[in-house]
């Protein structure tokens, strides 16, 4: 446990004091939804809308989450190893990576209303769906983040590989948001909340179960 | 890393043990029956007249068992998949390949019958179907798989980065292909209120072919992976020896 938090402070500290990556991943959302603006204007259309918030936001953490391991170099992934146990690794990245990426949708969605307008209906609801997806994004992107750079590291690899596992997720929470934007009654979206859920669980549960096979060479 | 049974010799094989190779020769005369009664029988049996899909509904029997086949194929995937990782042998690693392979070339056949049929029925080639759309993103993760296999060139690492990718990618992948087409409606037959043959007239000669027809496919999946794991092998000793 106190490995975990000590990663976790590790990963805060140095992307503290590297800020050039987040501040990249900042404008890179921020530009993505610039270019949408002038060429949508406003948007009134609700499935439009939530599409196309997803659709930046999931570039947004392919990015985002794909230099979690491939930004490590051998030689500290060594010292690691020598330090700590493969699963503190994963728990604390993949706590990390969902801290980063609801960062990043609360950024997103601001730029997103102020520019393209909100047409969400119940507010709160649509938060909890991004905070599961957020989840499930970092939970699953961090695992394939790993493949990938053990695979030589190249960002392609890691989109290829992430997008097809991605859209079972992204699909339930499209439909959630959906409903959401609509203002529907909450009974609606039990079934979608519990299917998020257990997603979440089931990849994270995964994740911690494989990477010590990925981590030990 | 080490090996953790003494058998392994220095490439990674088992050195097979002689005789008993690949399936027995009892189920190949079945898997033949069984396709002769699919193709045969299939093509001639009277068949239920049902709205819409009148006599396309002998594609049951042909479309149907290519998912049978392929999901079992990908299972005997997965399961090598596992035992890879606790055994470390890449033996192991050959089948979960081949019969990968032979589970994506059943699930393109499906894909090609069920949208010639879709083409005939409902009106076009693809529809925002839920079972369509499972497929489809079924076929993406394992290319998604070879091309992963074919970026690592050492041996054993490609074996173990691709066994964990296979069982991350089919954990998610039964939620989307066994539980979301559960909660939505499907153009399917036997979904959504459409007809199929068991729900309104339990036709039993539809049955007597169908049954046979899921059993020899798959049987046939097996076969030709089989042959498949086992060329593997030649190949690889044959490259072992130049």
């Amino acid at each position: 446990m106190k490995e975990i938090t000590y990663l976790i402070r590790k990963e805060i500290s140095l992307e503290w004091k590297t800020k050039y990556s987040f501040n990249g991943l900042l404008l890179y959302v921020i530009s993505t939804i610039f270019v949408c603006f002038l060429s949508f204007k406003q948007i009134i259309d609700p499935p439009t809308w939530n599409a196309l918030f997803w659709i930046i936001m999931l570039f947004a953490s392919v990015n985002a989450v794909a230099k979690s391991f491939m930004t490590e170099n051998r030689g500290r992934l060594l010292y690691y190893y020598t330090l700590t146990s493969a699963s503190a690794v994963i728990i604390s990245k993949t706590i990390y990576n969902v801290l980063l990426l609801l960062v990043l949708s609360l950024i997103n969605l601001l730029f997103y209303s102020i520019f393209i307008g909100n047409i969400v209906q119940d507010m709160p609801m649509f938060i909890i769906g991004m905070l599961l997806g957020c989840m499930g994004f970092a939970s699953i992107m961090t695992l394939i983040s790993a493949i990938a750079s053990k695979a030589g590291g190249n960002s392609t690899l890691m989109a290829i590989l992430s997008f097809p596992i991605l859209i079972p997720l992204l699909i339930t929470i499209i439909r959630f948001t959906k409903n959401a934007m609509d203002g529907l009654d909450w009974s609606v979206n039990y079934k979608f909340l519990i299917i998020l859920i257990a997603l979440n669980l089931l990849t994270m549960a995964l994740s911690y179960l494989l990477f010590p096979y990925l981590w030990r060479e | 890393m080490t090996n953790p049974s003494s058998k392994i010799d220095k490439n990674g094989f088992t050195p097979s043990p002689s005789g008993k190779v690949g399936m027995g020769l009892w189920l190949k005369i079945l898997c033949i029956i069984f396709l002769l009664i699919t193709i045969i029988g299939g093509l001639l049996v009277p068949v239920p007249r049902l709205a819409i899909l009148h006599e396309t509904i002998r594609n049951l029997f042909f479309h149907v068992p290519m998912w049978f086949s392929m999901i079992a194929t990908l299972i005997a995937s997965l399961i090598f998949s596992f035992r890879f990782l606790s055994k470390n042998d890449l033996e192991l690693d050959v089948k979960a390949e081949e019969y990968a392979r032979v589970g994506v070339a059943f699930g393109i056949l499906g894909l090609l019958t069920g949208s010639l049929w879709a083409k005939y029925t409902w009106g076009a080639w693809w529809t925002n179907d839920v079972k369509l759309n499972g497929a489809a993103a079924t076929m993406l993760v394992y290319f998604a798989y070879f091309l992963l296999r074919n970026s690592i060139d050492d041996e054993h690492k490609r074996a173990r980065i691709s066994a964990v990718y296979s069982i991350f990618a089919f954990a998610l992948m039964t939620v989307f292909i066994f539980i979301l087409p559960r909660l939505t409606d499907s153009l399917h037959p036997g979904n959504g209120g459409n007809p199929a043959f068991a729900k309104y007239d339990l036709d039993n000669t539809m049955r007597l072919i169908f049954y046979p027809a899921v059993i020899g496919w798959i049987l046939l999946a097996f076969w030709i992976s089989d042959l498949r794991i086992r060329l593997h092998k030649i190949q690889n000793q044959l490259e072992q020896i130049q």
